[in-house]
């Protein structure tokens, strides 16, 4: 087969790195006259049967590096520059014309991407989109084509392929079809696999597994591996050389154990740090500045103690929650589905609840039923004794002020058609707070100076802003209804890490400041233990376990809490050796 | 402000599209056509120009002054001789034939009542005032009796200018145009928002209400209304193609809301209490406004051309007043004739228009794509 033979001729060249760039340097055309150099000069190799980690935050060119691999950039509005190499098998890569491209994309370097639910054709069974790659590569015929399928899905960990071949992308989970793409990615016996953020949409128990099969994969079929994350942790299991990129620049590179254990560019200090750790709780979490300007160590790393005790004033009580949804079925017919079962919690004034939980268990309907923006089917919510769940809407206005909700996506919860200032001043026009519009506007000049962004924000459209500014401006809005709870759902999840440093930092600085309580809503067990006082486990709509956090982590009593402890990512530091 | 901050006014979402459309050469000069077209119907809506539209200045069937007269002799086939070489050809009658219709009768009735003692003040010629009007007027030439041979771009059958009357005409089409464009995008617009953001019962009403309209053909649609609203003119032609044209908006903002009413800056807006209506037309309209902006240019182009239907149809505008529609009407006796000019001047001008608005529209489209995050 032709793979063998390449594989022999690659074999020649042995002792050469399997791909090298070359002062990459990718440029983007915003408009006519501005332009905006994505990723400047960068040079890094991938050595053969290695698995290299390209780590940075948003806006780091990481994702741009790696299309530019395959030739995959938008050619109406980006360019690589001229001195810009990538050399891969004697070839530059940059050089080569889109169909000796094409012809390398797939069979000798193949890519999986973030999500595999918009990767996959919802419209075509699997085993076909497997054979489709199959066939056009390899030549191979109908039936040769699908019965390579199957032994590649069961090679990828798909249960009873023989069957499952025929299933539609819908008809399996995140990780199953993530495994599927893989699947596809291996097919043709690549030597280089691009792996573009694999695991961040998934839970952390499936993130767990697809990480653990890339790396088997990797050492079965002696291929290399370029992993791509903004996540350090994620890479200490499985990377042996990792790149550090940021703003375009490379800041660090070397081998993982050095990097890890010798960090010596402030940046990758930073990152190290700036995540939440299950063993320590310090008074703020440490963030890149804290790095940048030299004084590593003159943060506050005194331990913060948590829990609740007994005395601790109870502001919301919430008993035998239940919330169902209906699906038709036939014609008449329709099917119950209890996403939220007799969930039952206290949450004391000024302290935080965390809540835990992997996709489907329920969390998110839970914080959007206390909200009323679902209807309760079962249960109550007592708010200082007062059932809010039973209310009227009229009267539960008054309440709606006190909770208030952040939800996980910055980008999405504010109106791009609004500026910051009618975002900030609606909330209080509608509940009456503040005399006059002058009075509001001043209120949210002082929120905004509260939440870290210049006055200037005020009149500025939300497109201007970053993810954190953005999430920073939503924290705005809920405060400025003064409410006593703030249900954060996944309100950090999509912030880069040391931006979610940032604002874990404020959310607690908050809660010091206005007393607040929290109910924190995450899948990433790491920052739920550094916020939270309390934690809740749940799994498939109900309670798993609850306690106090200091306790649930030393010793969790519940099977699936230690599973989900067990998948965290541990990084560097209990990874191996 | 309580705070003087230095603030650069930042763009907004619809201040950035327009700086992209103005980048956008081929949407500038299309605008620029527009906005010719509009201020051509301002001006003859306010009677600074084709004024005169409706006087029979030219002979009939005066061709374009560029072909010249020659033409018209070279094939003398219809309308009248020219009664003299020159420039003049007036198809006015002299004064010399100027006769009185009732004067033999009047005569004759004179005549036999000499024998009886009947007084003559009875018998009066009952249209000796119009004659005597007619008289004077064919005394002296006046200006309306003396018609140009050639118009600058050709006369129609009664020899009016065709070019002011295309001129005339782009008030009603442009017009008609417009406000059917309003009422249809205006229609669909409301009940498409309802029926996406409420949800269950009421999107299930509006849809069956959607599909009746769309059931029926078009042109049976047509008809009934008309038959209903029972009477010509302009605001009846807007309210035809307004009522039958929402469907397709209807649609498109259905399915905008029904995207919209679940994102999560909607939710946020129900979190802070914000009213159902609130919701609906603060929050989510303005984002689904480039929709809908699109859609009443698409419309506009589309009623334009509908409107040639309805004229065609008979359904049309009024005889006293002109449209694109109705010359086009005209223009289909004229063509068996050889007569093409009414056509091209009618045809050109509408054909100019719809395409300039429809390279504009698809700019439109482009420029109010958010694809910034």
């Amino acid at each position: 087969m032709m793979g063998v033979g390449q594989r022999v001729m690659a074999e020649q060249v042995e002792g050469a790195s399997l791909l090298s760039v070359r002062n990459l340097r990718v440029n983007f055309r915003l408009d006519k006259h501005t332009s905006f150099e994505a990723v400047k000069g960068i040079s890094f190799d991938i050595p053969h049967n290695a698995t290299v980690a390209l780590v940075g935050e948003s806006g780091s060119g990481k994702s741009v590096t790696s299309l530019s691999i395959l030739g995959l950039l938008p050619l109406e509005n980006s360019s690589v520059l001229a001195g810009s190499e990538i050399v891969y098998g004697g070839r530059n890569l940059v050089a080569l014309d889109r169909i000796e491209l094409q012809r390398l994309r797939g069979k000798d370097i193949s890519m999986i991407f973030q999500e595999p639910m918009t990767s996959l054709n919802p419209v075509f069974t699997v085993g076909f989109q497997l054979a489709e790659s199959l066939r056009l590569h390899l030549g191979l015929g109908m039936r040769a084509a699908r019965k390579r399928a199957v032994e590649l899905l069961a090679e990828v960990g798909i249960p009873d392929p023989g069957y499952r071949i025929d299933a539609y992308p819908s008809q399996m989970s995140g990780g199953q079809q993530q495994r599927v793409m893989i699947a596809m990615a291996i097919a043709c016996e690549p030597k280089l696999l691009i792996a573009d953020e694999p695991t961040t949409a998934l839970d952390v128990t499936i993130q767990k597994q697809i990480l653990d099969l890339i790396a088997e994969l990797q050492r079965k079929h002696r291929m290399s591996v370029l992993f791509i994350t903004h996540d350090l942790a994620v890479v200490g299991e499985i990377a042996d050389h990792v790149v550090v990129m940021r703003h375009g620049e490379i800041r660090e590179q070397g081998p993982a154990k050095r990097v890890f254990e010798d960090p010596r560019d402030p940046y990758t200090k930073a990152l190290l740090q700036c995540r939440p750790r299950l063993d320590r709780r310090p008074m703020r979490l440490p963030v890149i500045e804290d790095f940048m300007d030299g004084g590593a160590h003159a943060m506050n790393l005194s331990e913060r103690s948590r829990g609740f005790t007994a005395t601790d004033p109870v502001i919301l009580d919430v008993k035998g929650l239940g919330k169902d949804f209906y699906s038709r079925e036939g014609l008449f017919g329709r099917r119950k589905f209890e996403a939220v079962k007799d969930v039952s919690f206290r949450l004391p004034k000024g302290k935080t609840l965390g809540l835990v939980g992997e996709s489907g268990s329920g969390k998110t309907t839970v914080g959007l039923t206390l909200m009323r923006l679902h209807e309760a089917s079962a249960g109550e919510a007592l708010f200082e004794g007062r059932d809010i769940l039973a209310m009227s809407a009229r009267e539960f206005m008054a309440y709606k002020r006190r909770i208030q909700i952040i939800f996980q996506n910055p980008y999405a919860s504010l109106n791009p058609r609004m500026i910051i200032g009618q975002i900030l001043t609606e909330p209080m026009q509608i509940h009456g707070i503040g005399a006059s519009a002058q009075e509001r506007t001043e209120l949210a000049f002082e929120l905004l100076h509260k939440v870290g962004l210049p006055e200037v924000t005020f009149y500025k459209y939300p497109h201007e802003f970053s993810g954190g500014q953005r999430q920073r401006i939503a924290i705005a809005r809920c405060l400025t209804l003064k409410p006593d709870i703030l249900i954060c759902d996944e309100s950090v999840s999509a912030l880069d890490v040391s931006v979610q440093a940032q604002v874990l930092n404020l959310l607690q600085d908050l809660q010091d400041e206005f007393d607040l309580s929290y109910i924190f809503i995450s899948h990433d067990l790491a920052v739920v233990k550094y916020i939270s006082d309390e934690i809740m486990v749940m799994n498939q709509g109900r309670i798993v376990e609850i306690a106090n956090s200091d306790d649930i982590y030393l010793n969790p009593r519940h099977a699936y809490t230690k599973k989900l402890l067990s998948a965290i990512p541990k990084g560097w530091h209990h990874g191996n050796d | 402000m309580p705070y003087d901050v230095p603030h650069a006014v930042s763009p907004s979402l619809w201040a950035l599209a327009w700086r992209r459309l103005r980048s956008d050469r081929v949407a500038m000069v299309s605008l620029a056509i527009v906005g010719v077209f509009l201020c051509m119907m301002v001006l003859s809506a306010t009677g600074l120009i084709a004024k005169n539209w409706s006087q029979e200045v030219g002979a009939n069937y005066a061709p374009p002054s560029f072909l010249g007269d020659d033409l018209e002799r070279a094939a003398p086939s219809t309308g009248p001789q020219p009664s003299a070489p020159g420039a003049k050809a007036s198809s006015a009658p002299t004064p010399v034939d100027v006769k009185d219709p009732l004067a033999d009768v009047l005569a004759e009735i004179r005549g036999g009542a000499q024998d009886g003692a009947a007084d003559d003040s009875d018998i009066v010629d009952p249209i000796a005032d119009v004659m005597a009007q007619i008289r004077a007027k064919g005394i002296v030439p006046g200006a309306a009796s003396v018609r140009a041979a050639t118009l600058p771009f050709g006369g129609d059958k009664w020899g009016r200018d065709v070019l002011q009357k295309t001129i005339k005409g782009s008030e009603t089409s442009i017009f008609v145009g417009l406000a059917a464009a309003v009422v249809a995008t205006l229609l669909g617009t409301i009940f498409g928002a309802v029926a996406g953001y409420y949800g269950k019962w009421v999107d299930d009403f509006f849809n069956w209400f959607y599909s009746v309209f769309t059931a029926m053909p078009p042109l049976l649609l047509i008809l009934a209304v008309a038959a209903v609203l029972q009477q010509k003119g302009i605001s009846t032609i807007i309210l035809i193609m307004g009522l039958t044209g929402w469907t397709g908006t209807f649609r498109l903002i259905r399915s905008e809301y029904l995207k919209h009413k679940v994102r999560e800056y909607v939710q946020a807006a129900d979190a802070i209490g914000a009213s159902n209506a609130r919701r609906m037309f603060v929050h989510i309209f303005p984002n689904v406004s480039h929709v809908v902006l699109v859609q009443l240019s698409i419309y506009t182009v589309a009623f334009i051309k509908y409107e040639v239907i309805l004229s065609f149809l008979g359904l049309g505008v009024p005889v006293d007043a002109v449209s694109w529609g109705s010359m086009l009407n005209e223009a289909q006796n004229e063509l068996i004739l050889g007569k093409w000019w009414q056509l091209a001047a009618a045809g050109t001008a509408m054909a100019v228009l719809v395409t300039a608005f429809s390279l504009f529209t698809d700019s439109l489209r482009d420029a109010l794509d958010p694809k910034l995050k």
